[in-house]
């Protein structure tokens, strides 16, 4: 294996209308790496962040996770090592139970019940929802939905977490919840976000996206403190970037 | 449904395909009575009741989907009663027609037949009743298709009830929305509902989703799926081939007499 988890060498995927979302896109992320993928509406980061579980597949270019590169019959192994977090949490939850929803995943791989049941119970507690186990998905909170989505992710065990727009429709408490959460995580995380002050927390590294190329990539404090970077691609230096005194 | 579907009880402990089973064979020899029974159908209403009663399912729940459906049925025999003026019967000095037989025959059956099957999901939930199914060798294809049917029919009725929000908060109420404008929105809760449906999909292939259903509950054929199942089908049978209502009526009146 090498010794970066994702590696993807100019990916290029244009939908079947002939729209060009990614043009040669090329990063590497190491294991247990946090880096934040960053970019205006339409720049390319949920077409990127799908690529990662083979959920679109490469229009050119190549895309490894961990000891696999991306084709129609890896597509299944590499989706057992990532786990995916999408942005609306209602898609996300679909079975009758958040126990029965955070059980999905390791059903389908086939394990026995108690070790689903083990699995199930383990994410649950790490986000702090196992309270909740029999309620229905639809009528939790949007904070303790986005855990529980979370958790439907980290039953898998997967080596790396994807995550889109994880703190939407958050309130203030919910998402520091999940900023606490996302901290104390060890997997190799991927996020795409437009919570530039969510970045500035957690992750060391960001990766900006404009018209689906990758444009910047660096220390995060360095390419969200340019402001002229950030405004020349729909971004916004973050506040808590503007008070920062050099010591 | 999916809530009646999770509760504990000795009937919804039972293995999804004893269930099926028995409420099949049930709805063939409710189907299988002529077109002018209705005291023969008498003894069959024992089997949902103790199911219901078993199966602790609240009972105006029950009646409610019931009556959802209803329309359908009288529609079905509503005419009957103008079309067939044969007295088949008399209640004291009263003629009773055929049409009339007839009508009340489709009635019970059909509250029988649709009692029977909201019962069985009401006891097993959509999800066990897609696994029995799947184990009894039905088509996975098939099965797959019950289980997103019932899964995205929540789905379009969200969609629709956010777009008729959004029509109530712009409609002035000074014109009727015409019939273009309703095909527009109709349209467009197709294409929104297949949108949502597209990526709930996502999420489940990302989940390691292959089109095979799994369930948490074990499942297992034990001494009481086959007494539960044997037992039933030999009252259906009995119930259709001696009438219990005639033979409880002679040795009431015989007992009388």
């Amino acid at each position: 294996m090498s010794q970066h988890q994702i590696e993807i060498n100019e990916l290029v995927f244009t939908y079947p209308d002939g729209t060009a979302a990614l043009r040669g896109i090329s990063l590497k992320i190491r294991q247990g790496e946090c880096v934040a993928v960053i970019g205006g509406n339409g720049a390319g980061k949920s077409t990127l962040l799908q690529h990662l579980n083979g959920y679109l597949m490469p229009t050119s270019g190549e895309v490894r996770v961990g000891d696999f590169t991306l084709t129609s019959e890896t597509a299944k192994w590499i989706r057992r090592s990532v786990g995916m977090v999408f942005q609306d949490p209602d898609d996300q939850l679909f079975m009758p139970t958040v126990f029965e929803d955070v059980a999905f995943g390791p059903l389908n791989l086939g394990l026995t019940v108690p070790e689903v049941t083990k699995r199930a119970m383990d994410a649950l507690d790490r986000v702090g929802m196992g309270h909740l186990r029999d309620r229905p998905p639809y009528k939790l909170s949007a904070g303790e939905k986005r855990a529980v989505a979370i958790a439907t992710a980290l039953a898998g065990l997967p080596d790396v977490l994807v995550m889109d727009e994880p703190s939407s429709n958050l309130d203030p408490r919910g998402r520091r919840r999940l900023i606490e959460l996302l901290k104390s995580f060890e997997h190799t995380r991927m996020i795409a976000t437009h919570d530039l002050e969510l970045v500035v927390e957690i992750c060391p590294r960001v990766i900006v996206l404009d018209h689906g190329q990758v444009v910047a990539e660096g220390p995060t404090a360095l390419i969200l403190g340019d402001e002229a970077l950030m405004l020349k691609h729909g971004l916004e230096k973050p506040h808590s970037l503007k008070h920062q005194h050099p010591h | 449904m999916d809530e009646l579907g999770r509760m504990d009880s000795p009937i919804h402990r039972l293995d999804a395909r004893a269930q099926l089973v028995t409420t099949f064979g049930f709805i063939l020899v409710v189907m299988s009575y002529s077109r002018y029974e209705v005291a023969a159908l008498m003894p069959l209403f024992i089997y949902p009741v103790i199911l219901a009663v078993m199966g602790r399912l609240p009972v105006m729940c029950l009646f409610q989907k019931i009556a959802i459906a209803a329309p359908f049925a009288l529609f079905v025999g509503i005419f009957n009663p103008w079309l067939d003026h044969h007295v088949e019967a008399m209640i004291g000095p009263y003629p009773v027609t055929g049409g009339w037989l007839s009508f009340v025959s489709i009635m019970l059956r059909f509250v029988l037949t649709a009692g029977a099957a909201i019962i069985l999901v009401a006891c097993t939930g959509i999800h066990r009743l897609c696994e029995g199914a799947a184990r009894m060798g039905v088509p996975r294809v098939f099965v797959v298709q019950l289980m997103f049917l019932y899964r995205y029919f929540f789905v379009i009725g969200d969609e629709g009830n956010r777009m008729a929000r959004g029509v109530r908060m712009r409609a002035t109420g000074t014109r009727a929305l015409g019939l273009r404008m309703y095909g527009m929105l109709v349209g467009q809760m197709l294409i929104r509902a297949m949108d949502r449906a597209q990526r709930i999909y996502r999420t489940m292939v990302a989940r390691g989703f292959e089109g095979e259903i799994h369930v948490l509950q074990p499942v297992r054929w034990g001494w009481r799926e086959t007494g539960f199942v044997m037992g039933w089908l030999i009252y259906f049978l009995g119930a259709r081939v001696c009438n219990l209502s005639g033979l409880l009526g002679r040795w009431i009146t015989g007992g009388m007499g």
